[in-house]
């Protein structure tokens, strides 16, 4: 029998068909409906406890839980059938009896998987009278993580994440019958460089992050498709933003790059978007320093100085811009020769998750190193520096330029200064030109793997911070080399168009999810 | 016989014949009485022989299920590819049941016969005892009879002098009622939590250390040798009723009978005559009310579907009712069955292993209701809410416990409804202290 033999069956009145062996519950999905279920979870092995996905089987006496049963052709299954119903109303009645109903101060409420099937499929008064509801102390459980028994419905996500995927015991259930609570080694924390996704996986307000403890109510929150940017793996995630503001990062589940999960370091990474240092004004250098002015002003001082350059450019960028940014910083640099040069911080081991095959937090701890190799720009950052001083034209590209010399760039005259923040090396550039930070435009990053994944706008920008593509492109546009580009995808045509590394690749085919660069050429083997 | 009783005349004895006989846990006094002898028949024989004869005699399941022993072991894969084991289900910690416990204390070197048959019909390398904590006496009895099997070359690397390898193992269980599941068994033997398992995948495929597994309670095991003995159409004979229901069966009764424990008799033996002959009746001239036949789990019967009642498996379905492990527990009028009722619904809700809402939840808010309702506290509704949380309870879990915290309740507000109303209208008075909650 081969793996990819079909299963046709009927769910809710729907043919569907889908390789052997796939349970309901994604089945399921199939059909447009969602099994409305509590211990499922597509990252972690099944577990059948919560007893929320009971579904009608044709044929079969008793109710199957549809995240443990495969499919079977002709198979005919109702979710929304009284029985099926009527049991799932069962089921939230007994998770709603010893729960606070603490909504109003929970971090969960609002993406809640309790308050929405309640909601949704629930009985709208409760029956269980005057008893006492069942009362635990809440509990730090280490790491960012706080335990809330009280909440907890006990569906084991948590224990199967630290035993199955972060392949480190240190969860349990203690206790038995309605007693029965989360339970952690007494010698340990949740310090696991992956236990944070405990709290995601956390279907309730049980397991909640100090970080975004009280920060935001979930409603207020708009979410953006983004790409950590704290290492090369590139973990698919979502950025929370709250008025302008990135309050949380989320993993956003991508099978081939990080599955349903982000590192703890990647989930941090946060906090320097909303940096408020930021430079909000185009500033050009006069006689009392830098000056803010208007973009007209700047993009025809700064045009007007590559246009003047003579000799050597040297592009020093950071690892962290977009590949857009990245590609078109080289292309203004045109026909005169180009030292193009980045640095990363490597720290030293890797922290892998070890259930996740190729996921881990890497030690090259930046976003698009590959994407500026792939790009022609190399670590000699050192060796650029040096050169800068007798370059033509010294193009930063929000490098921060930590440990370079002031007098080192000042040797060069002409230095553009692309960035979001204003170092003191970069004080001596004639431009300087605010640009966004990863949270504020579209762009795409280039993983360890090679392959390129877009990040969408989260947030405005500060004052006239604009991106860097529009910002290059403007540039270009100026010298007769391309643009001036509308949207990123403009910019991201003409680097497919122009680098056969991307050929064929847009904003289209890369999805929400990416996709590898094509394969580097072969080389050629000429036979003896 | 019965124990600690002498045997009546109708009693049929051969598991309990040497029940009370201290001569007969010694390996010295079990050969003599006959003993290993169907081992080593056993050993002469080509597995799938010894799994053809269990299934021609009828055995079916004693732990509670009641599931034909030779089909279960068939289930086991012929084309040995992974190591085999046989857990024998020596947990007994079904409420009202224990004969399981008068088997190893005086039989313990039937039990490794028993057992070591059976191991070697389905292939296994292994066999884990699983002996319930509290049975401190039983697991010293059987530890001392292993060590002599072992000693006396019965088991080992050259079992019965056959050159074929046999080991058995007790396993000793901390006191956990759901560690009498099969799967959940399973997972305690593994040193995990007894966390009964979803199914499939069934045992025979993938059980204890992931390899293919059969799970059987003492008594059942306990019954092969003398089927092998006396032969499969001699098991199938003793029969007093249904034929899908042969052998003896020994039935542990407790309550309010004069003569409380072990009877064995022939499967569809009458209920009464069980009840009024051979325990003596009820105590001090009270008369029946009711009566749970199989063990705290299954539904309770009146004192007419207990009069009526045939014991085997088919003679309890008839009442409603099941044979489970054969705990008969006996209640006379005198009996508060509210009282007695919320007593198993507080077991339940005590042993849930915790991971199915239903079971969790349910048999604790159950026993609460219950709990209410004899504190004099109880409103109108409570019987609909009890009966519909029971049905919330029923078919919907990974393991029947939360069935079996259901059965008693639903069977009791069926057959004993006015008792209950009386505590809710008032007409009956709160219980004293010493019976409360
Ligand atoms: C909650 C629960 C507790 C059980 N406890 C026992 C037990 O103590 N002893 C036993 O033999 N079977 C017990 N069983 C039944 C076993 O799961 C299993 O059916 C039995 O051991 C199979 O053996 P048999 O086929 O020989 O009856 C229990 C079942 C459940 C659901
Ligand atoms: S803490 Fe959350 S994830 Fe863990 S068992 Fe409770 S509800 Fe489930
Ligand atoms: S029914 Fe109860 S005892 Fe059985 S697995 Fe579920 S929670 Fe555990
Ligand atoms: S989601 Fe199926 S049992 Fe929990």
């Amino acid at each position: 029998m081969s793996e990819h033999e079909l299963v046709s069956l009927t769910i809710e009145g729907v043919d569907v068909s889908v390789p052997k062996g796939t349970l309901l519950i994604e089945a399921a999905k199939q059909a447009g409906v969602v099994v409305p279920h509590y211990c499922y979870h597509p990252g972690l092995p099944v577990a059948g406890v919560c007893r929320m996905c009971l579904v009608e089987v044709e044929k079969t006496p008793k109710l199957q839980i549809a995240c443990a049963t495969p499919v079977a052709p002709g198979m005919v299954v109702r979710v929304m059938s009284p029985p099926a119903l009527e049991a799932r109303k069962g089921v939230l009645e007994f998770l709603l009896i010893n729960h606070p109903l603490d909504c109003p101060i929970c971090d969960q409420a609002g993406e809640c998987e309790l308050q929405d099937y309640v909601f949704q499929e629930g009985r709208a008064r409760t029956r269980y009278g005057s008893f006492a509801k069942r009362f635990n102390p809440v509990e730090d459980f280490g790491g960012d993580v706080l335990y809330v028994p009280n909440r907890c419905i006990l569906c084991t996500r948590c224990v199967r994440f630290m035993d199955h995927v972060a392949d480190d015991s240190i969860l349990n259930v203690s206790e038995r019958g309605d007693r029965a609570l989360i339970g952690i080694h007494g010698d340990r924390a949740l310090d696991h460089p992956w236990a944070g996704n405990v709290v995601d996986l956390c279907p309730v307000g049980s397991l909640i992050s100090k970080d975004f403890l009280h920060k935001a109510r979930a409603w207020e929150l708009d979410r953006t498709a983004s790409v950590c940017t704290g290492c090369s793996q590139g973990c698919n995630v979502t950025l929370d933003t709250r008025q302008s503001a990135v309050v949380r990062a989320r993993p956003r589940p991508n099978p081939d790059v990080n599955r349903y999960f982000m590192c703890d370091y990647g989930r941090g990474q946060y906090r320097w978007m909303n940096g408020g240092d930021r430079i909000e004004a185009p500033l050009l250098a006069e006689r009392d320093g830098l000056v803010a002015t208007d973009w007209d002003h700047a993009l025809a001082r700064a045009a007007q100085l590559i246009k003047g350059a003579a000799g050597r450019t040297v592009v020093l960028a950071s690892a962290r811009a977009s590949t857009e940014a990245l590609f078109l910083a080289r292309r203004l640099a045109g026909g005169s020769s180009v030292t193009g040069a980045f640095r990363v911080e490597y720290v030293p081991g890797e922290a892998p998750l070890s259930g996740v095959p190729n996921l881990a937090l890497r030690s090259e701890r930046a976003p698009n190193a590959t994407g500026a190799r792939v790009l022609g720009y190399t670590e000699a950052f050192d060796a650029a520096v040096r050169t800068a001083s007798e370059a033509g034209l010294v193009l930063v590209l929000d490098e921060p330029l930590h440990g370079v010399p002031a007098n080192t760039l000042a040797g060069a005259g002409m230095v553009i200064y692309l960035g979001t923040v204003l170092p003191e090396a970069a004080r001596v550039a004639r431009v300087v030109l605010p640009i966004a930070n990863v949270a504020e435009e579209d762009g795409t990053f280039v993983n360890r793997d090679r392959r390129a994944q877009r990040y969408f706008q989260a947030k405005a920008t500060p004052g006239m911070a604009r991106p860097a593509w529009w910002v290059l492109g403007e540039l270009l546009a100026e010298l007769g080399r391309g643009g001036p580009f509308a949207t990123a995808a403009e910019a991201f045509d003409l680097l497919s168009r122009e680098d056969p590394s991307f050929a064929g690749l847009s904003y289209a085919t890369l999805g929400t999810q990416g996709v590898g660069l094509p394969a580097a050429r072969p080389p050629v083997v000429v036979p003896a | 016989m019965g124990y600690p009783h002498q045997p009546h005349a109708k009693e049929t004895v051969v598991l309990s014949q040497y029940f009370g006989d201290p001569e007969a846990r010694t390996y010295q006094g079990w050969v003599k009485r006959g003993g290993y002898a169907a081992l080593r028949t056993a050993l002469a024989r080509k597995p799938a022989e010894i799994v053809e004869i269990v299934k021609e005699s009828g055995l079916r399941g004693r732990g509670g299920a009641g599931f034909p022993t030779g089909l279960k072991w068939s289930f086991m894969p012929k084309e040995k590819s992974k190591p085999h084991y046989l857990c024998c289900n020596a947990d007994e910690s079904e409420p009202g049941t224990f004969k399981d416990r008068e088997i190893m204390r005086w039989t313990p070197h039937g039990l490794i016969e028993a057992c070591a048959i059976a191991q070697y019909a389905i292939q296994a390398e292994v066999t884990y005892i699983y002996i319930r904590g509290e049975f401190t006496e039983p697991l010293a009895i059987m530890q001392r009879a292993l060590d002599e099997a072992y000693r006396e070359g019965v088991l080992g690397a050259n079992a019965m002098g056959t050159g074929k390898r046999l080991d058995m193992y007790l396993h000793r269980g901390a006191g956990a009622y759901i560690c009498g599941e099969e799967t959940a068994l399973m997972n305690s033997i593994e040193g995990r939590r007894g966390n009964p398992r979803i199914r499939p995948p069934f045992p025979a495929a993938v059980g204890v250390f992931g390899m293919p597994t059969t799970i059987n309670n003492v008594e059942t095991l306990a019954a092969v040798p003398h089927i092998l003995n006396r032969g499969a159409a001699w098991y199938k004979s003793l029969c007093l009723s249904n034929p899908k229901s042969t052998g003896t069966k020994l039935f542990s009764v407790c309550g309010h009978v004069r003569r409380p424990g072990n009877y064995e008799v022939t499967m569809g033996f009458p209920l009464k005559d069980l009840l009024y002959d051979l325990c003596g009746g009820m105590r001090g001239g009270r008369t029946l009310k009711a009566c749970i036949p199989g063990g705290s789990s299954v539904p309770i019967l009146n004192r007419e579907e207990t009069e009526s009642c045939l014991l085997d498996y088919e003679g309890c379905a008839t009442q409603g009712t099941m044979l489970g492990s054969g705990g008969v527990i006996v209640f006379d009028d005198s009996a508060d069955m509210v009282y007695q009722i919320m007593r198993l619904a507080r077991f339940y809700a005590h042993e849930s292993c915790a991971q199915c809402t239903q079971c969790r939840e349910g048999t604790a808010w159950v026993t609460k209701i219950l709990q209410r309702i004899l504190a004099g506290d109880g409103h109108q509704k409570d019987l609909d809410l009890l009966l519909d949380l029971s049905e919330q309870m029923t078919g919907k879990t990974i393991c029947v416990l939360s069935d079996s915290c259901a059965a008693p309740v639903v069977s009791g507000i069926r057959k004993f409804r006015q008792e209950f109303e009386a505590y809710l209208t008032g007409a009956r008075r709160p219980a004293g202290a010493g019976v409360a909650v």
